[in-house]
């Protein structure tokens, strides 16, 4: 802890030792390695930095205490919940808190659960964040209370702060963090500090308002899309109609010949229009002539893709796990149960099409963007340009929704509008801006999966054997995460879910076909829970109703050895009135799940209508995910999870007709709306284990939940994403 | 030239008669707080009021809103019913990523406009219209509720 102290020192306390006006911490880093960033930005010279004690918090003498938030804030509350991490331990005032985005600086911002890289996903901002945070309270409440102490002559330990004030109360005087923040800064860092035991949290635990709250809700929130300078152009590019095609030519005459259309470039994902509004942009664009070049592109279509899974799936793949002899173990079972699973890709289509901010100089880029993978980013685009990583900056905005698609292992859009100024010679700062149609049909989706499964009951209804076979593509094969996350030849992200089934069976076998198809993949808000919660939970549903048990009761006595697991199933189905008769024509279904170290279980109550159309009526989710950091935005994650889950248990698809994607826009790729949002009720168990993340772990369960509920109410098991009764 | 009325100011723009409200409002007077989502009319992120209705400026031409009161996300804070929906958004934190709310907010204030107490039904049928791919919409529905009873 102490060298990390002395690090952080070394470059920030210089900034409270020299405090004048508008200083800021930016100008104590190294040359070029840093800038002050982010949508809570204050205007230059508004917040005087009287004492900048670490990386993470900066006091100014306007008594403001301006928190440096290293991930990004897409939705899930991390301007909210880090803050509230380091108000805890300093005794802030969160009327005071302020909050600014870091900048790309790996060293000082890396994310602790992905060793030396800055980045923000796998729902790791609150975990990995935890203990650095607080640490970065504390040392700045002890350094404010070591020079009250020496203002005052009187014993630091005869000090107490509360809601930003700091009080000697035998004497009665008091001080507010701004008047002691030059002194602060002058104090020595402390070695040790003490983080408080949790029954003295006073922050953590309770509800706190979102700091996001205000500008989101009077149009002054900064976005990537709202970044304006002088001169700058807005691009619109031309991309291939397959994926692996490429320009073979164009005519720009009539592009051109769009009022505003300043420059038309080739680039190596396309051919990009470029004009003084986005409107010119996109007329420019719509009126170019581009041939393809298609030798080399992905001809296939869905149904081709799904064929050749599963003649793949008759055979072995990789094992991903195996326990006993699942092969024999079915052989000798009372009962057999098989069931074949299919899931369709899937898009992000986040609210803020993609986009990205660059202003270029022959020996320095600069990035605007609601930027999510710091360090993947910084040095795909300095290997394009030729520059080190630090001569590429990266200003983090807002960004509007991400669902994982900002975090793109491959760069794809920073770079692309990092190519097209590099095109312009840099004369001008560009704004890439895609179309919702450009969004929905350039890929990176949630990849095809094909699921086969067996099992096997003995005579008394005991789960004697379960095979799992996954067929589709890696997400993280030719990534830079492929050393660590392709293990013996499995991407842990193709069978996360599957291959840690909690559910104890003596015998056992996940393997998994890793397929080659020409179709860009990424991972998808829960990664591969989204689809192997989906057929493991439905399917345990299934063996239980074979082995005439209720699904609750049949999954409990598999999951002694998990009492978390356990603990959340027990709370949703109490609180859901699990057992509760139902009228004709309802159903209630439960899955339960973890993902990202938390543990969700879902009730969902469906009513299904004679023409086989369906309503999710009411969700019960309960959520253990450590320590309750804040308890409002948990709950907003679960419920936004469920949501985003539905959406595409009921309507998610991306289908690839002779390789060109089917959809185009939110009429054929259909996003819930509010008059199919559930009533959702969400409860969290209490709990002292280390915080683990949210954004992701509440969607898993709701598709098998649903599933099941439809099951209960029609004896009809869907196999198939999107869910239809019909079909 | 376009003559436009947004939030009580005059604006001379040279722009397409042809060219979307969004655009208008978005590149050339700096309003960035109505967003683009899809240009086609089906998310609703890009909603202002135009002559007190809620309408999707991606898909209204600059010509059919010039002379007529435009209300946008920065305006709407001045009525009270934007007054209100703003202050029941902060009391349940309605936001996520909060890309969709300037849209949601200038619906669900175009509807409180019109109808004083809506029940579930008018409201959904008033925000349907509006995607939020965060999924707040149980939230949206309570503070809808919350503004109404203000």
């Amino acid at each position: 802890m102490s060298v990390k102290i002395n690090l952080e020192r070394r470059e920030f306390l210089k900034a409270g030792i020299s405090a004048s006006a508008g200083f800021t911490l930016a100008f104590h880093l190294p040359s070029g390695m840093a800038q002050v960033s982010g949508p809570g930005k204050t205007a230059a010279g508004a917040t005087e930095a009287a004492f900048a004690p670490n990386a993470f918090v900066r006091v100014g003498a306007d008594n403001s205490v301006t928190v440096i938030v290293k991930h990004l804030e897409m939705g899930q509350g991390t301007y909210t919940g880090l803050p509230t991490l380091v108000a805890e331990e300093m005794d802030a005032d969160w009327a005071q808190i302020r909050v600014e985005g870091a900048p790309a600086n790996a060293r000082l911002y890396n994310n602790l659960l992905w060793g030396s890289a800055q980045g923000t996903g796998g729902s790791t901002a609150i975990a990995n964040s935890f203990e650095q945070m607080r640490r970065a309270g504390a040392v700045a409440r002890t350094m404010l209370i070591g020079a009250a102490a020496k203002a005052w002559n009187v014993p630091e330990k005869e000090i107490a702060v509360a809601r930003g004030v700091v009080i000697h109360r035998a004497s009665g005087r008091k001080a507010t963090f701004g008047h002691l923040a030059a002194a602060a800064a002058r104090m020595p860092v402390p070695a040790e500090i003490k983080l408080k035991d949790p029954g003295q949290f006073r922050y953590i635990g309770r509800k706190f308002p979102r700091k996001d709250t205000a500008n989101k809700s009077n149009g002054t929130a900064r976005f990537t899309i709202d970044m304006k300078f002088s001169g700058m152009l807005t691009a619109v590019v031309a991309h291939p109609p397959l994926f692996g095609a490429k320009v073979k030519s164009f005519d720009a005459s009539k592009a051109k010949a769009v009022k505003g259309v300043s420059d038309v470039v080739q680039i190596p994902t396309g051919v990009a229009v470029l004009a003084a509004d986005f409107w010119a942009a996109k007329q420019g664009r719509d009126a170019l002539a581009v041939q393809w070049d298609e030798t080399a592109a992905n001809k296939l279509g869905s149904q081709q893709i799904m064929a050749q899974y599963k003649a793949l799936a008759e055979k072995a793949g990789v094992v991903a796990r195996s326990a006993g002899d699942a092969g024999k173990a079915l052989g000798a079972a009372a009962k057999k149960v098989a069931a074949a699973f299919e899931f369709p890709y899937l898009a992000h289509a986040a609210m803020e099409p993609l986009n990205c901010v660059v202003k270029l100089n022959k020996d320095h880029c600069e990035i605007w963007n609601g930027e999510q993978s710091q360090s993947g980013d910084q040095a795909a685009v300095a290997a394009a340009l030729g520059l080190k990583p630090e001569q590429v900056r990266i200003n983090m905005l807002y960004a509007g929704g991400s669902f994982g698609r900002r975090a793109n292992p491959h760069s794809d859009y920073v770079l692309e509008a990092v190519h097209i100024a590099k095109a312009i010679g840099g004369r001008a700062p560009v704004k890439l801006q895609w179309t919702r149609e450009d969004d929905m049909r350039a890929g990176y989706y949630r990849p095809m999966y094909y699921h086969a499964l067996q099992a096997g009951l003995d005579a008394h209804g005991n789960l004697t054997a379960w095979t799992h076979r996954i067929v589709g593509q890696s997400i993280i094969a030719g990534t830079a995460f492929e050393s660590g996350m392709v293990k013996n030849g499995i991407d842990v992200t193709s069978v996360e879910g599957a291959a840690n089934l909690p559910y104890e069976i003596p015998n056992m076998l996940v393997d998994l076909h890793t397929t080659a198809i020409g179709i860009p993949v990424q991972w998808w808000r829960s990664v591969g829970s989204s689809h192997t919660a989906f057929s493991t939970e439905t399917f345990i549903d299934e063996l239980a109703v074979a082995a005439g048990r209720d699904p609750v009761a049949f999954r409990r006595t598999l999951l002694s050895r998990h009492p978390r697991h356990l603990g959340v199933l027990d709370l949703a189905a109490r609180k859901a009135g699990w057992g509760k008769p139902l009228p004709k024509g309802r159903g209630r279904g439960v899955a339960v799940h973890e993902s990202f170290h938390t543990f969700v279980a879902q009730v969902a109550e469906v009513t299904v209508n004679p023409d086989g159309s369906f309503k999710v009526d009411r969700v019960v989710c309960a959520v253990d995910c450590g320590i309750a950091v804040n308890p409002d935005v948990i709950r907003a994650q679960m419920e936004g999870g469920i949501g985003f889950g539905l959406a595409a248990a009921l309507h998610g698809a991306i289908t690839l007709k002779e390789g060109r994607v089917e959809q185009s826009n939110f009429h054929d790729y259909v996003p819930l709306r509010i008059n199919e949002m559930p009533q959702v009720e969400v409860h969290i168990v209490a709990s002292n284990e280390k915080p683990t993340g949210v954004g992701e772990p509440g969607v898993p369960p709701i598709a098998p939940a649903v599933a099941n509920a439809i099951a209960a109410a029609t004896n009809k098991r869907l196999r198939k994403l999107p869910l239809r009764l019909n079909a | 030239m376009v003559t436009l009325m947004v939030n009580g100011k005059r604006h001379e723009i040279d722009v397409a008669p042809d060219m979307p409200l969004l655009w208008a409002l978005r590149d050339h007077l700096a309003l960035t707080g109505t967003k683009y989502g899809c240009g086609a009319a089906l998310c609703g992120a890009c909603t202002v009021h135009l002559d007190g209705a809620a309408i999707r400026s991606c898909a209204t031409p600059v010509s059919a809103a010039a002379g007529k009161k435009i209300t946008t996300i920065e305006g709407i804070g001045t009525t009270p019913a934007g007054r209100r929906v703003q202050a029941a958004w902060a009391k349940l934190d309605v936001v996520q990523c909060g890309y969709c709310q300037s849209g949601q907010i200038m619906s669900a204030a175009a509807l409180l406009m019109k109808n004083r107490k809506p029940s579930n039904a008018d409201i959904d049928a008033a925000m349907a219209g509006n995607v939020c791919r965060c999924a707040t919409y149980t939230r949206i529905r309570a503070a809808i509720k919350e503004a109404a009873s203000a």
